[in-house]
């Protein structure tokens, strides 16, 4: 009857929750891992990074580690392990995450002496990726500020490829004007002027450009060109301007997560890793500069030779940067009007 | 009073609109529906399919994937049935006594529905981050909420508690306190009216609850991104781990476990049609 049916309706409900609840927590495994929060476009070399470190540390001491990845935004990141997302490791895209984790006391002041090349084991930089044949003809900064030009390129304020892609302009900008601050100035407002829309991260903006097929040249990271190129097919081709960024992304020990995990010593090994030869030829593979010598002699071809400048001797250093131009009413403030 | 398919009366007005205008609201209606609704599954399910079932099996059974299918009925497994609790004890409250603040209590618990997810995860950081109310004391004690499991939990609640005590308390307040008051005449005791009067009456106003509650426990994304910290094979939920899988150019991955939350949704469509079909009557009489 109708009583007895919802009666044995409940307790189906309640075994169906009680069985699922049991497989949902059987899912637990006993072994040491460390969490490394990284950026937007390391995914795919760090799923690759972690598998050689993995088998290189159980050869070396029978000890099996697991490397959880997290990434997103490198500002949001940054947000999260300062909130408390307990990372063993930062892989951030730009040294002022880094800093801010450090001002709130979770890492050492001077991480950035503490390893190789201020800390940043590998390098990228900023490129164009345009569609096939390349109908816009798009061949360097100038090119992008020609009206009818759709830009792509995510928000500066959240996403630190973003950052590096404004430096990059701004830095094109002062080399072509013989250090003209106002014409740097100018140059950039009217790039933002062709940018219809801001995605908050790296990737969301290449899937803007590459899948759904909106504006005219992608400001990538040079990693998430080759990426889009190779997963997105051959409709999109890259275009290397005259002159860019060497984009720096450091990578740190988050100290009082590693000395409450007891994981210091794995996870200081992890970070020396990334300087051996085997993880600079992964990064080689994966399209991130490689630091070593022999290897980026290697790779020479894959990475074609531009001039590069750095941000410490174009703008002084990240902080300075930072506070100059992205902080709340500065530079991209005054000159980006997010269209109507 | 059971609704019953009206015969059409002749002379009514309304029933003398040309066939045109009745056709074309009908297919107004399909075709927004079909545009807005069926289209977008279509796609999901093409898009998920697209390489073939290989890859689509393949997709669901990769290791991230699977711990994003567990974590997801794990959190909805614990947040539903606490909310069930509050639902029913909030329910009753408000329509068996009368009290001061109660439209106060009815107001907040509408509080979820019109509160932003991202604002409700924002507020789980600020108490139990590293820097918030209790952060400190929890790291004292070496206690975890945010960025685990906890922190899930208690995001996918906030969004859900409303389900079951907004379908309970029109209900409840319709069907007044006569038939407990009867109970109590006789004799009878407070579970023993609970289970034996009450239950009985709301019965299908609170499976409706929990299957709505369910499908938004395990869809719910804004709340649990904040919360979540994006840790693979650990505190991704479904939704999140759409989304990360989409970013990664995996458009077959993606889909299928799109695919997946859409069929959960469709099954929980399925099992209210179900019992309202089945028992409709009874339903009837007590769902208004």
């Amino acid at each position: 009857m109708v009583t007895g049916g919802w009666r044995r309706t409940l307790a189906r409900l309640v075994l169906a929750l009680v069985v699922g609840l049991g497989w949902a927590a059987g899912a637990k495994a006993a072994e040491t891992t460390l969490l490394n929060v990284s950026y937007d476009p390391t995914r795919e070399l760090y799923v690759a990074i972690n598998k050689a470190f993995a088998a290189k540390w159980q050869a070396a001491t029978g000890d099996t580690v697991r490397i959880n990845q997290s990434h997103g935004g490198s500002g949001k990141q940054a947000r999260a392990v300062i909130d408390g997302l307990e990372a063993d490791v930062v892989t951030l895209a730009l040294a002022y995450d880094i800093d801010a984790i450090a001002e709130s006391g979770l890492i050492a002041a001077n991480w950035q002496q503490r390893l190789p090349n201020n800390s940043t084991p590998f390098t990228s930089t900023v490129v164009f990726l345009v569609r096939k044949d390349n109908p816009r003809h798009i061949h360097d900064w100038g090119d992008l500020v020609q009206p009818g030009i759709q830009v792509i390129t995510p928000n500066p304020k959240t996403s630190g490829g973003a950052r590096w892609n404004y430096l990059a302009a701004w830095g094109y900008a002062l080399t072509a004007n013989h250090g003209d601050e106002a014409a740097a100035r100018d140059f950039v407002t009217r790039l933002y002027g062709n940018v219809p829309v801001l995605d908050s991260g790296a990737r969301g903006a290449t899937i803007t450009f590459a899948q759904r097929g909106i504006g005219d040249v992608l400001l990538a990271w040079e990693n998430d060109a080759f990426l889009a190129r190779q997963a997105l097919g051959p409709d999109l081709e890259i275009i290397y301007p005259s002159v860019s960024i060497l984009a720096e992304p450091p990578v740190a020990v988050v100290d009082r997560v590693v000395d409450h995990h007891n994981t210091r010593k794995v996870a200081e090994a992890y970070l020396n890793f990334l300087y051996t030869p085997e993880a600079q030829t992964i990064a080689a593979e994966n399209f991130h500069r490689p630091r070593l010598p022999e290897v980026a002699a290697k790779y020479k071809d894959r990475f074609p030779a531009l001039k590069l400048f750095t941000i410490d001797e174009v703008f002084g250093g990240w902080s300075v940067a930072q506070k100059k131009h992205f902080a709340d009413g500065g530079v991209f403030d005054q000159i980006f009007r997010p269209h109507p | 009073m059971p609704i019953k398919a009206t015969a059409p009366v002749a002379g009514r007005p309304m029933l003398r609109d040309p066939p045109w205008v009745r056709w074309s609201l009908i297919g107004l209606a399909l075709g927004f529906l079909g545009l807005f609704v069926v289209l977008p599954l279509v796609t999901v399910f093409a898009q998920a399919l697209h390489s073939g079932f290989g890859p689509y099996f393949d997709a669901l059974a990769e290791p991230d994937a699977l711990s994003a299918i567990r974590l997801t009925l794990l959190v909805a497994a614990i947040a539903v049935p606490v909310n069930l609790v509050f639902g029913v004890s909030a329910a009753w409250a408000i329509s068996k006594f009368e009290f001061r603040g109660k439209s106060l209590l009815i107001t907040l618990i509408d509080l979820p529905f019109s509160v932003s997810p991202v604002i409700a995860g924002m507020v789980y950081v600020l108490l139990f981050g590293l820097h918030g109310w209790f952060g400190p004391w929890l790291r004292a004690h070496d206690l975890q909420v945010v960025f685990a499991l906890p922190g899930l939990v208690l995001a996918t609640m906030f969004v859900t508690f409303p389900f079951v005590a907004r379908e309970l308390i029109p209900l409840m307040q319709e069907q007044g306190v006569e038939e407990e008051e009867a109970a109590v005449s006789l004799g009878a005791r407070g579970w023993q009216i609970f289970w034996r009067v009450t239950l009985p009456n709301i019965r299908w106003g609170l499976l409706y609850g929990i299957l709505l509650c369910n499908a938004r426990a395990m869809g719910e994304f804004g709340a649990v991104s904040v919360v979540s910290g994006h840790i693979r094979g650990l505190t991704n939920t479904m939704p999140l781990h759409v989304e990360i899988l989409y970013n990664e150019y995996n458009f077959v991955g993606a889909f299928a476990v799109a695919s997946l939350l859409a069929l959960l949704a469709l099954v929980t469509l399925v099992a209210k049609s179900v019992v309202e079909w089945r028992w409709g009557d009874s339903l009837a009489g007590t769902r208004h």
